[in-house]
């Protein structure tokens, strides 16, 4: 009886703070979801009228979209493997005691707090600009053709940019996971005949597994909304190269001023983050049980 | 085979030396067990031998062969680590077979020792259940387990037992003393509890400060300790040592009487004292005699059915065929 009544007071308690982020949520959704339905362009606010399924078709019939969708894909993927991996290699190289270790660690942690405009303009101008950039110089002291990264492989460049950004987070995460990797498990793995590779990929990995699904997880949920480093950048081009579907509901909305095509977009990318979710909770939720 | 012989071995952390030059025989077959207390190098030494730390001099020799700079995997030994070390993700099964398959022993050979070990060990119907879902025997048992299907010439035991509670740990002391008596095979355990010395050991090995006090059989080290340390070290409560004039009397620096060789009695005897604390286990009673003026307190063992309590006057006689004398060094004199 009485954990029944405290479970419908647990119930009654955490109400107002569900309530409140349900309305959060469900306002702007509702009204993105309205205005996808209308024909509105701030340009000419008085000629708003219903549209029905227009703006949707306006939007799948864009040359650009199938683009977008894809480099958003690609632009997830290729942050999530070079961070995973990269992070991996990194956190097992700083977890070894070294000289200097708190600086190394520092330093490596440094780029999570360069705010993205920034740091993708410093790629821009100081790292991979054709003829001021490090790599530029890079190029020719080895006597070859500086690449002009932004125009060439404008999309590659945005994934090194928010890699590098996202980096240190999932070092940091994977970081803890291998310390907390028990060391007399180890031991016993290497008693047991176990090479320093089949170590790590009887042990260290499937110790890790939690730790890289919530690095996958949470950087998938600011991967899809990345648009800074491209508004910065390449401005989504040359063409369509760079334009993921978050920037090209930025170009509808701000450049267009089409707020029902906007709309339509944003409702197009819930549907996907939702697609990706439960994709991804299929095939790696399972570790966080 | 398993043979382990110890030469001069060292172990330095830095500028602190845990072992000095320290030698040891274990012969084949043997059931060795390394006593003492916290940090006297006893888990050192055994790590030494596992190969799980670098000796800072000296050899190692595993059935004559110089396994010095020998990799663990490779010096035939297997360990049952203090935390069971088992990985958490994989089955009772996958645990046991880890080490056959690093091997690359085939399947069916594989399967026949898991099979066997696991009727062995009464894991049979576990195999399919990872650690997590065990009790601390049951880990303990699959931790022996994975050492068994190695068929290694040496088992090595890091306080095995210390995880587990009061009950459980004589039953698996005594299903270790089985397995050994079965296997035949030399076995090395770690222990800071004298009882499971006494209770395992074919040869006890006391240790102190890396120093390697007193090698004997259980009984030998019991009867003729050969310095204070091990004489307050063996034996269950410990000896009482008694040094000043009451040594004296019999040409000794130190005296040392165990509880179960002092007669106790209400009308006479050498020593006169209270009793403090008396504890009554119903096949024999302890008391813990104050105010006899030879040490703080005097344990004595006594029969079940006395009649003594806390607060009556007793006198003590010891049994001096069954009295240790040590000297000024703590050495006991022959």
């Amino acid at each position: 009886m009485a954990t029944r009544q405290t479970a419908s007071l647990a119930r009654l308690m955490r109400a107002p703070a569900i309530i409140l982020l349900l309305i959060w949520m469900i306002v702007p959704l509702g009204m993105t979801l309205y205005y996808s339905f209308l024909n509105y362009n701030l340009l000419n606010p008085a000629g708003t009228s219903w549209a029905g399924w227009f703006n949707y078709r306006y939007f799948y019939t864009d040359p650009a979209f199938f683009d977008a969708i894809r480099n958003t894909l690609v632009l997830v993927l290729g942050v999530l493997v070079i961070t995973v991996v990269g992070g991996i290699a990194i956190a097992l190289l700083i977890d070894k005691p070294i000289w200097g270790q708190g600086i190394v660690r520092i330093l490596i942690i440094s780029p999570f707090f360069v705010m993205p405009p920034v740091a993708a303009l410093i790629w821009k101008n100081m790292i991979m600009h054709p003829s001021y950039g490090v790599f530029a110089d890079l190029a020719q002291v080895l006597g070859m053709q500086p690449v002009d990264w932004f125009a060439q492989f404008p999309l590659t460049s945005i994934i090194v940019i928010v890699a590098w950004q996202w980096l240190p987070f999932a070092t940091l995460i994977l970081l803890t996971s291998l310390q907390s990797l028990d060391g007399e498990q180890m031991e016993a793995a290497e008693m047991d005949g176990a090479s320093a590779l089949s170590r790590f990929i009887h042990l260290t990995l499937p110790h890790m597994a939690r730790a890289i699904t919530v690095v996958i997880l949470i950087q998938t949920i600011f991967l899809l909304g990345i648009y800074a480093e491209i508004l910065v950048t390449t401005n989504g081009g040359p063409g369509n190269a760079s334009t993921n579907l978050t920037y090209l509901i930025y170009r509808a909305a701000r450049l267009n001023f089409d707020i029902g095509g906007a709309a339509a977009g944003g409702i197009i990318a819930v549907i996907l983050a939702n697609l990706v979710a439960i994709f991804l909770m299929r095939a790696v939720g399972k570790n966080l049980d | 085979m398993g043979r382990i012989t110890l030469e001069n071995v060292t172990k330095r952390f830095g500028d602190v030396e845990v072992i000095p030059p320290l030698n040891l025989d274990i012969n084949d077959g043997e059931f060795v067990v390394f006593v003492g207390p916290s940090g006297c190098g006893k888990s050192t030494l055994l790590r030494l031998i596992a190969g799980l730390e670098d000796t800072s001099g000296g050899r190692i020799l595993i059935d004559g062969q110089d396994a010095t700079s020998t990799p663990p995997a490779k010096r035939g030994l297997a360990m049952v680590f203090q935390s069971y070390a088992l990985y958490p993700h994989m089955s009772v099964r996958k645990n046991i077979a880890f080490p056959m398959r690093m091997a690359g022993v085939p399947q069916d050979e594989q399967d026949r020792r898991i099979e066997s070990a696991a009727k062995a060990l009464n894991l049979t119907n576990y195999l399919d259940r990872k650690p997590g879902q065990l009790s601390g025997g049951q880990r303990q048992r699959v931790a022996i387990g994975r050492a068994i299907v190695r068929e290694p010439s040496a088992f090595l035991f890091d306080e095995p037992l210390s995880n587990l509670d009061a009950a459980l740990r004589v039953g698996m002391r005594l299903e270790i003393s089985e397995l050994h008596n079965r296997l035949e095979t030399t076995m090395i355990y770690v222990t800071h509890d004298q009882v499971e010395a006494m209770t395992m050991a074919d040869k006890i090995v006391v240790l102190q400060a890396g120093r390697i006090e007193q090698v004997g059989s259980p009984m030998e080290l019991y009867r003729a300790p050969r310095n204070l340390f091990v004489a307050g070290f063996i034996g269950s409560p410990r000896m009482n040592l008694i040094d000043g004039p009451a040594a004296a009397e019999y040409d000794a620096t130190t005296i040392g009487v165990r509880p179960e060789h002092i007669a106790v009695s209400g009308t006479e005897g050498k020593w006169k004292g209270r009793i403090g604390v008396s504890e009554h286990l119903g096949s024999d009673t302890f008391f813990y005699v104050e105010d006899t003026g030879l040490a703080e307190t005097i344990t004595v063992r006594a029969g079940g059915d006395i009649d003594l309590h806390h607060g009556d006057t007793v006198w003590l006689s010891p049994d001096i065929a069954q009295m240790h004398r040590f000297d000024a060094n703590g050495d006991r004199i022959a």
